[in-house]
């Protein structure tokens, strides 16, 4: 049984054209993946391979080479993700504190899902939104001027979610 | 007078991504004079004539790079946006691309038809997803405006652009980074020469350009040589290779600042300036301590350093253009961010959190970058653990000055941008290190009790 779902098959293939060569799509093809499944599998590292004509290893070497995909089931994404920031700007207004605040809420490391899967927290160097230092990323969208309130209450809106 | 923006112009206006708000403030009538009337050698020398020079950081003069390309190529000619911006605490392009990413684009048509690129790759990080977002709907409109496409307004010219988003990492930035992590490779950067204009993506000449760097064109078209030679500082007549820093800047303020944002001012403001005038002063009623004038990878300045020569002036009064920034040891302007560090602040914190950064974002090809951010890495986070050695500050030293192009033992300039923060810190806050290493100071953020292993 195939693991790339019609609907990732099919925005893949639509990317094609768009570059000379095929290999150009393994980034985009790995963040559709990856957004859908919460983590890039063995099987889907082939199954992405032969829609661009690579070997498997080629996709596995690019992919491991951005620790920003979980290539294990275990540590599978939860249903959001939070990355808090440890930029010099962060650091400077209190992003250390945050984070170890994070840890503890959450009762997680950083790279760690929450144990009703719904949040994975993570550290994230500079995320370019210095203006609302300490910042967090909230999957791809920037949350400014972090307090330790407006974290929790961030926190409480995903696991209500 | 206070400066009037000009790239910063629209922000805050509503419905950024439509091409009809852009239209009505006079957007793509430049792109459409110039598909109608202008030949495409003449939009590379007016921007050569303007003295543009690149803003991802490394300053090169963008009308220049643009000749680089073989002529008469039978083509494809690449052109890639560089949209990584990831140097720590810069934000100016993305405020671009939130705010008003026409400008961006117009740009982008504007140089692809200097260049005859009919195909442009925007590479853009993945942690933007709101500017992704507003580019994909402007691009979108672009296309529905007929202004992107085959064929423009029937002047036989093409061009795609299409939007690439990276997987968070900095090396990404580095402009043959990027070109490898685009072809779906891992983002080793290359080894130079063969530079971009010649060999790039998909082994085809191959053009990155920064995304302010963009919007400057679209101005410089817009409003002439003349007027972006209004701005800045004249080349020095005592230095035969400097090529002037014209023009408007975007500068970002970060740090301990009362109000951290992102101004535009004419190119060489001073340090001083920014953070008293513009970032609302140093927050906490507190004194600022160091600089950081440009991302990480250019330094401190010290702002209690006098300038030799020049009373009562200090660090902290060095203009921000192309050459500030070196007179006192730093590396250049870079990104033109500045990160303001307050005199509560512990220099050997900074440096620890510098150090992890680029330890952690060395892309591990080059032997002296990667187990040189990782040993400066081990070392300064042994000074903050109060361990601290006296040898330390000199191996450092050691370690930063010997890695880098420059020293000619890397590929890329990452490792250059690891040593130079590591070295300027060293050398002008010597007495707070030795300090803190003599009294066995521990960082009040260095947590657990484990012994580090730097052997
Ligand atoms: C480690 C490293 C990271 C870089 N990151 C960026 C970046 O995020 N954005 C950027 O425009 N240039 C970055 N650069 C500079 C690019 O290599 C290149 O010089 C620039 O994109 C050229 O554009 P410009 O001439 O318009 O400035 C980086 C360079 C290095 C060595
Ligand atoms: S200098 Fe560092 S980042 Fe650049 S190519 Fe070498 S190892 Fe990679
Ligand atoms: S340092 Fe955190 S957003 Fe830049």
């Amino acid at each position: 049984m195939a693991v790339l779902s019609e609907r990732i098959r099919s925005e893949i293939t639509a990317l094609l054209p768009k570059y000379p060569r095929k290999q150009a799509v393994t980034l985009p093809a790995l963040h559709l993946v990856h957004d859908e499944m919460r983590y890039v599998s063995s099987e889907a590292i082939v199954e992405i391979a032969e829609m661009l004509d690579l070997h498997p290893s080629e996709v596995q070497d690019t992919m491991t080479f951005y620790a920003f995909f979980k290539d294990r089931e275990p540590d599978k994404l939860g249903t959001d993700r939070v990355w808090v920031c440890r930029g010099l700007a962060c650091m400077l207004r209190g992003a250390y504190e945050l984070i170890e605040h994070c840890e503890h809420k959450l009762n997680v490391h950083c790279g760690e899902r929450t144990a009703d899967g719904k949040i994975t927290l993570e550290f994230a160097e500079c995320i370019g939104a210095c203006d609302g230092a300490p910042a967090v990323l909230l999957n791809d969208v920037h949350v400014m001027d972090v307090t330790h309130d407006k974290a929790d209450a961030l926190f409480g809106e995903l696991q209500a979610k | 007078m206070p400066y009037e923006p000009v790239l910063l112009a629209r922000v805050g206006k509503p419905n950024p991504a439509s091409v009809e708000a852009y239209r009505g403030d006079g957007g793509y009538a430049v792109f459409e004079r110039v598909l109608a009337e202008v030949k495409p050698l003449e939009v590379v020398t007016q921007v050569k004539d303007s003295g543009l020079r690149g803003r991802g950081g490394a300053g090169f003069p963008t009308g220049l790079k643009w000749t680089f390309l073989p002529k008469e190529h039978p083509g494809p000619i690449y052109m890639c946006i560089n949209a990584d911006e990831s140097e720590p605490c810069t934000y100016n392009n993305r405020i671009l691309m939130e705010k008003d990413p026409h400008q961006v684009l117009e740009g982008i048509m504007l140089s692809c038809f200097a260049v005859k690129s009919e195909c442009a790759y925007f590479y853009l990080r993945y942690e933007y997803g709101d500017a992704y977002r507003t580019l994909l709907a402007a691009v979108n409109d672009c296309y529905a405006a007929g202004l992107l496409g085959k064929n423009i307004r029937n002047s036989g010219f093409s061009l795609d652009i299409v939007l690439h988003r990276g997987a968070g990492a900095y090396i990404c930035g580095e402009e043959t980074g990027l070109i490898e992590s685009l072809e779906g490779k891992r983002a080793w950067p290359r080894i130079k020469p063969p530079f971009p204009a010649i060999e790039g993506a998909f082994r085809k000449p191959t053009i990155v350009n920064n995304v302010e760097t963009m919007a400057c064109v679209t101005q410089v078209m817009r409003h002439g040589v003349d007027w972006f030679k209004s701005f800045g500082i004249a080349p020095d007549p005592k230095n035969p290779r400097d090529a002037g820093s014209y023009g408007p800047k975007l500068y970002t303020i970060a740090g301990h600042v009362n109000e951290p944002r992102c101004v535009e001012l004419p190119m060489g403001v001073t340090i001083r300036d920014l953070v008293e005038k513009h970032g609302g002063g140093v927050w906490k009623g507190r004194k600022a301590k160091a600089i950081n004038p440009g991302g990480l990878s250019m330094g401190f300045a010290d702002v209690n350093a006098p300038l030799k020569g020049e009373d009562g002036k200090t660090e902290y009064d060095i203009p921000l253009d192309f050459n500030g920034p070196g007179k006192i040891g730093c590396l250049g302007l870079g990104t033109a961010a500045i990160t303001v560090i307050d005199d509560q602040t512990s220099m050997v914190d900074v440096l620890h959190n510098v150090c992890q950064f680029f330890s952690h974002e060395s892309c591990g090809q080059c032997t002296p970058c990667r187990e040189g951010t990782g040993w400066m890495l081990k070392i300064t986070d042994r000074l903050r653990r109060g361990q601290g050695r006296r040898e330390d500050l000199d191996i450092l030293i050691d370690v930063a000055d010997r890695i880098g192009i420059m020293p000619g033992t890397t590929i890329c300039g990452l490792a250059d941008g690891a040593g130079w923060p590591v070295k300027t810190a060293i050398r002008k806050f010597r007495a707070e290190f030795e300090a803190s290493i003599k009294d066995g100071t521990r960082s009040r953020h260095a947590k657990s009790l484990e012994l580090v292993g730097a052997h």
